[in-house]
């Protein structure tokens, strides 16, 4: 056989490989969120977010306390994360710029990005809910946090470093300090980009299940208490799929689309920002 | 042409990276309201003496002055110094045109703001003013809060070297201003610069012979961190007295 015809063969046998991989993946991406749309559309209706659970046997009743206790928890874990990564990506770029320390930091938060949220869960356990005695909105936060501040890091370090050089320059030829050179100029270059990242991280976190289940636990009652335990749509979820109950099941399955809705909705509008800025 | 000295290095040497010696013994009178050029070949100095007279380099660590530079009659490599006040007195701008991410406005009101310039009234009158000066207010002034990167490269540089005007230096510094523009944007830089010497004492790097040439008054020729020849431009380009500022001139290297 001539060498043109095997590079042919080769060619039709690698393209055919990844196109049905391509499908493979895509076939069971689609399968979950169909599903997922399908029994939870059927499942939706209002009474899901006004009303609390009622009690098994009772008929109604809905999951207010997790979607309130999954906006708070994300909300906290948000304003520990976000300001933590900021500041952290911005030592990082700015103030230890191309150090020893600033590269043994991001290697490590990279590690950090992907530990098993689990083992934040059981970290947080110990030194947040064994000591006080008690599961509580907070530990969930700062479990959350804790996952959050690697990507918010990460993403601000990357996004300051690419705002060029000069530009601090010409502010220091202005005569700026270092730290209204930061605030001023390179944030302002850099917002967009660090904005995507937060919202990114957000999205990361909210469909979080494990670490909750160590922190803040679940709440059958509607409680906008931080220091006790807490609802949220992602371990309601995971009670409710393994319950006994159909009435469980169908919530679930309700739960499942808000909650991938959402975090869709926060993915998509991070790239729009992406595709808005570096067009 | 008056004769005032604005800006004088003395005796000037200057180390980075520890000990890499890279400017030797430099002695420059800046004359006021003059355009002094740098010239000469890549890595002769020109531009980390530029940088030596707003004290650029102190963003770098381990860099070295010795020796003075006198800006009317005080030395500022005197330490502590005021750096804010010194680089407001003495402005920059760079090769590339270097807006912030804001609007044409704020890019002005910047430098005021450091400044302490709290009312707005002001700031618009000296944002006003500073673009007029640059010859940039006909073509901005219907869109001072758009975004600065909305203009052109030659109209960005004309805004750099406006937001420098506003906060009244008394040196300007320019780092090869045009390399990155075209002709027309050039030419319009260039004309700009000779109006602004009756306000300001004018220090450019250039690579291109004929914008010296053109432009300066007094012109320095540098090579390997010495200043080889310094003296009015006429004299340099015709009859240059340092037979290696001859060759350069006449392009036999660099």
């Amino acid at each position: 056989m001539k060498r043109e015809q095997i590079r042919k063969i080769e060619g039709v046998i690698a393209l055919s490989l990844s196109t049905f991989s391509a499908f493979l993946g895509l076939f069971w991406l689609v399968f979950i969120l169909g599903d997922v749309l399908v029994h939870g559309i059927a499942a939706l209706n209002l009474s899901l977010f006004v009303n609390d659970p009622a009690p098994v046997g009772v008929s109604g009743g809905g999951l207010r306390n997790a979607f309130v206790g999954q906006l708070m928890i994300t909300l906290f874990a948000t304003l520990i994360g976000v300001p933590v990564g900021v500041l952290g990506g911005t030592f990082l770029a700015e103030y230890a710029r191309g150090t020893t320390i600033a590269k043994v930091i991001s290697i490590l938060s990279d590690i950090m990005v992907s530990v098993p949220s689990i083992v934040i869960g059981t970290f947080i356990y110990a030194i947040m809910v064994k000591p006080l005695g008690h599961f509580s909105g907070w530990a969930g936060a700062v479990a959350l946090s804790i996952i959050m501040i690697p990507v918010v890091l990460r993403t601000t370090e990357g996004m300051l470093a690419l705002v060029s050089w000069d530009l601090r320059e010409a502010a220091f030829a202005l005569g700026a300090p270092y730290y209204k050179v930061i605030i001023q100029v390179v944030y302002r270059g850099a917002a967009t980009g660090i904005l995507t990242g937060i919202l990114l991280s957000i999205a990361r976190v909210a469909g979080e299940t494990a670490p909750l289940l160590f922190t803040s636990f679940n709440n059958s009652f509607f409680s906008l208490d931080m220091n006790h335990s807490m609802s949220s749509l992602t371990a309601t979820i995971f009670q409710y799929a393994m319950g006994p109950y159909a009435i469980w099941h169908t919530q679930a399955w309700a739960a499942s689309l808000v909650i991938t809705v959402f975090i869709l909705f926060l993915t998509i509008l991070g790239r729009i920002i992406i595709k808005w800025r570096y067009k | 042409m008056s004769e005032t000295i604005e800006i004088e290095a003395k005796g000037l040497n200057f180390y980075y990276s520890g000990d890499i010696h890279v400017l030797k013994n430099i002695n420059l009178p800046v004359y006021k309201n003059t355009v002094t050029a740098l010239i000469g070949p890549s890595g002769c100095g020109k531009t980390t003496l530029l940088r030596c007279f707003n004290r650029m380099h102190d963003l770098y660590p381990k860099h070295r002055y010795e020796g003075e530079i006198l800006l009317r009659k005080e030395n500022i490599l005197k330490n502590p110094i005021d750096i804010i006040n010194l680089r407001s007195r003495i402005g920059m701008v760079f090769q590339r045109p270097t807006p912030f991410p804001m609007s044409i406005f704020d890019n002005i009101a910047y430098g005021l703001k450091l400044q302490g310039i709290k009312k707005m009234a002001d700031r618009y009158e000296r944002a006003e003013k500073a673009l007029r000066h640059a010859n940039l207010w006909a073509e901005v002034k219907d869109k001072l809060h758009a975004s600065a990167y909305e203009l052109s490269g030659g109209q960005q540089q004309r805004l750099v070297i406006a937001r420098a005007l506003a906060v009244n230096p008394d040196i300007l510094l320019f780092d090869e201003p045009t390399s990155a523009l075209d002709p027309l944007s050039t030419a319009k830089i260039e004309e700009l610069l000779e109006t602004l010497k009756k306000d300001v004492t004018i220090i450019i790097v250039t690579h291109n012979m004929q914008q010296a040439a053109r432009m300066s008054d007094w012109t320095g020729f540098l090579m390997l961190g010495e200043l080889i020849e310094f003296d009015r431009t006429e004299k340099i380009f015709t009859a240059p007295s340092v037979k290696l500022t001859e060759d350069y001139i006449t392009g036999r290297f660099g």
